[in-house]
């Protein structure tokens, strides 16, 4: 079974077509990578699946976990499921993360039917996730993303994946902007909480984050299409060789 | 922010909109020297407030209605106005048991029960419905620290000589056309007195709630706090949806001795009018507080999210060398509601400082002004002012006015004043949508963080209220 099926997707924004026509599967237990060149509509992938308004679909379909997906509002997508770690973390001024990621719990909880959590129960829960990625308790009560620096941010979407344990996680360029060693700490903390049930779409320029988390697909979008896919050697190739030999190749 | 999303978001409801059946006793409508002797008889006055009431009327009659501020109304009809409107009680009653049932109903459904389990929440409250104080509570216990709180009413009865030194002490009925009106024909209030060195052992508390058609509040508020006093004041207010509009002009006077504080606390929730502007409360306050002594401080707080017309600058005079005077605000405006608002520093005394933080906040098609003056006297040597003045904006038919006036006559002084205007990004929005927030709550979320700085300095309990209340004010604005 599919968690998430693409097929012929194409969507415009401003009346430019970015996406023009992509086909993707992802099956529970399964990461896949994906590169390219920038420009080459990755963000707008993450977009359209997660539903930012300002995009448009002109065509195809997406089908998650069973459901249509572009039937659902945004935050319905989210508490089916869909987790986008942003390339770009917003910032919300005086929002304090764990006030907000309880918001957001208890607002997928409350999908599900379970049972809320209370703020005692709650705090201890994050404590646990923080350590997963190392991330100091301090940042659990500043305000979202307001004056975290760029690598901080990115842990703290990490952070939030783990909190909410989507069933499909999307990684728009989370190791941009990351050292070595917060790069190993951010993909030991995905390789924590994979499992067979869920799935990761990992966008990347760099073959060295799949050093750490190994993918069972690469695919290489370019111009808004998916041009080629492979296993993981492939990403290797295209460190040696660059995106020039499947763009163009005739040369 | 897309424009459906924008106007699902401006059909918010009015959720204390109910209108108590009780019955009532009015004075004919029309404001002449007759209906405030009426008043003044009704309540049993001494010749001093008499006097002081019809000083206050003829000095009203030779004014004019202001029109500088920048919000927009038809003229009011004075004559069409009831100007004192009571539950019909033949007597006061005596303890909380006597008050009529529907009237403490109204005040269960505002969330403000009457009785002694309020002592649990550590709060005292009067309650003046339309124009009379109905109940206060706990006053023994207050009595105990020596702490005086009851209706202004009663405090006219029974303490004529603080009342006398008091009364128009900080706020003069020369002062404005809406505080010589009020200084006419007020009828009811809280009175509160903090006696030397005594720290209240709770807060204290007045409801306001309009019932009556057609009829004005004019109620007065005097606090004073004496050396070395504290006390935290709260003042929360609501009313029924109607048509017309209905005016409220209200009066607060703060006087502070040497090292004594007071921090005012305001949730104004008035009936804002429907979504297409129709009915709502015009809220016209002079709220002002006096420093007298060396080292006092003042501190204003308001949560302000409701009534069709908000206009009231809650201000300071700090006389006193080294006293303090602090504006905290935010100001929400939705459909066609408009706000004019801000604060007053008057610097007199040496080393005097001021702190104004205004948040203001306008969805819908309404219209949200700060003005504010920083005043520092010859006199005021090193004083100190700091203005931040912020105003966040939802979607684009609304307004954001900032019109800050400083007028300095020393060197010395040093005034700050910064300004930002943002708006609600979608950005920030879809971040919270992608975690699961829905946009209704989202914004709610959004606004609510923008607004901390100013919520964190209410009570708890109060703070709990005004979050709550600041996501209802814009249920509807975005969707
Ligand atoms: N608001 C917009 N209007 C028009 N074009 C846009 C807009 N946002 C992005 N694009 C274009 O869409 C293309 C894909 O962008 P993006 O998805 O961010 O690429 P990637 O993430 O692969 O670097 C780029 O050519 C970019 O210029
Ligand atoms: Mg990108």
């Amino acid at each position: 079974m599919n968690l998430l099926k693409i097929n012929n997707l194409k969507a415009k924004i401003n009346d430019n077509e970015i996406l023009h026509g992509i086909n993707l599967e992802v099956k529970p237990g399964e990461i896949h990578a994906i590169m390219g060149p920038n420009g080459s509509g990755k963000s707008t992938l993450a977009s359209v699946l997660a539903g930012k308004s300002n995009y448009e679909v002109t065509e195809g379909s997406v089908e998650f976990n069973g459901k249509d997906l572009l039937e659902l509002a945004p935050d319905e997508r989210a508490k089916e499921g869909l987790f986008l770690a942003f390339q770009y973390p917003v910032e919300i001024p005086g929002v304090s993360n764990v006030n907000f990621l309880r918001t957001a719990l208890n607002e997928h909880k409350k999908y599900r039917g379970e049972e809320l959590m209370e703020a005692g129960t709650f705090l201890k829960f994050v404590r646990e996730k923080a350590k997963i990625i190392q991330f100091d308790n301090k940042y659990l009560t500043r305000p979202v993303n307001e004056g975290f620096s760029g690598g901080e941010k990115k842990k703290n979407e990490i952070f939030q994946m783990a909190v909410l344990e989507p069933k499909l996680a999307i990684l728009d360029e989370t190791d941009s902007g990351l050292d070595i060693d917060a790069l190993k700490i951010v993909a030991d903390g995905v390789n924590a909480l994979r499992n067979e049930n869920n799935a990761y779409i990992v966008i990347t320029h760099y073959q060295r984050l799949l050093n750490y988390i190994v993918p069972d697909f690469v695919h290489i979008l370019y111009n808004g299409k998916i041009i080629k896919t492979g296993g993981k050697e492939l990403a290797l190739e295209l460190e040696e060789k660059g995106y020039d030999w499947i763009i163009n190749p005739e040369n | 922010m897309s424009q459906e999303i924008i106007d699902k978001y401006t059909s918010g409801e009015y959720k204390y909109g109910f209108v108590t059946n009780i019955e009532q006793e009015f004075a004919p409508k029309g404001l002449t020297e007759e209906t405030i002797k009426f008043i003044s008889q009704k309540k049993n006055e001494p010749e001093f407030i008499l006097d002081f009431r019809l000083k206050a009327f003829d000095f009203w009659k030779k004014m004019k209605q202001p029109n500088w501020q920048k919000v927009q109304f038809p003229d009011i009809d004075f004559q069409d106005i009831h100007y004192y409107a009571a539950p019909a009680v033949k007597s006061k009653p005596k303890s909380l048991d006597e008050i009529d049932p529907e009237i403490r109903d109204t005040y269960n459904k505002l969330g403000i029960p009457l009785e002694e389990q309020m002592m649990l929440a550590g709060i005292a409250v009067d309650a003046v419905l339309d124009s009379v104080s109905v109940a206060t509570t706990y006053r023994e216990r207050l009595a105990e620290a020596g702490i005086i709180f009851c209706s202004i009413s009663e405090a006219i009865q029974d303490y004529p000589e603080l009342i006398k030194k008091y009364l128009g002490s900080v706020v003069p009925y020369t002062d404005n056309y809406y505080a010589a009106l009020n200084s006419a024909v007020f009828t009811d209030g809280s009175f509160v007195f903090i006696p030397k060195g005594v720290r209240s052992p709770m807060e204290l508390s007045t409801y306001f709630r309009i019932n009556a058609a057609q009829t004005g509040q004019f109620e007065r508020t005097l606090i004073v706090a004496d050396e070395g006093a504290y006390v935290s004041y709260l003042e929360g207010c609501t009313a029924p949806m109607r048509d017309e509009n209905q005016l409220h002009a209200a009066i607060v006077e703060i006087f502070v001795h040497k090292d004594a504080e007071v921090k005012y606390s305001t949730v104004q929730n008035w009936y804002p009018g429907d979504k297409e502007g129709k009915g709502g409360i015009y809220n016209f306050v002079t709220k002002r507080g006096l420093c007298a002594g060396d080292n006092s401080k003042i501190s204003w707080t308001q949560v302000e999210t409701g009534s069709a017309i908000t206009w009231k600058y809650p201000s300071c005079v700090l006389k006193g060398n080294n006293s303090v005077g602090e504006f905290y605000s935010v100001a929400i405006t939705n459909n066609y509601q408009q706000a004019d608002t801000g604060s007053k520093m008057i610097h007199i005394g040496e080393n005097t400082r001021s702190r104004i933080v205004s948040k203001g906040i306008s969805a819908g098609k309404s219209d949200n002004s700060y003005r504010g003056l920083v005043k520092i006297s010859k006199k005021a040597k090193n004083a100190r002012n700091f203005t931040q003045c912020d105003s966040l904006l939802i979607g684009d038919k609304c307004g954001a006015h900032t019109f800050p006036y400083i007028e300095s006559e020393n060197p010395s002084a040093t005034v700050e004043h910064e300004a930002t205007t943002s708006k609600i990004s979608d950005d920030a929005i879809f971040y919270l949508n992608q975690r699961g927030i829905s946009t209704e709550d989202a914004v709610g979320m959004i606004v609510n963080g923008y607004a901390r700085e100013v919520i964190m300095q209410l009570p708890m309990e109060f703070a709990v209220e005004a979050q709550k209340l600041l996501s209802i004010s814009l249920e509807g604005s975005v969707g």
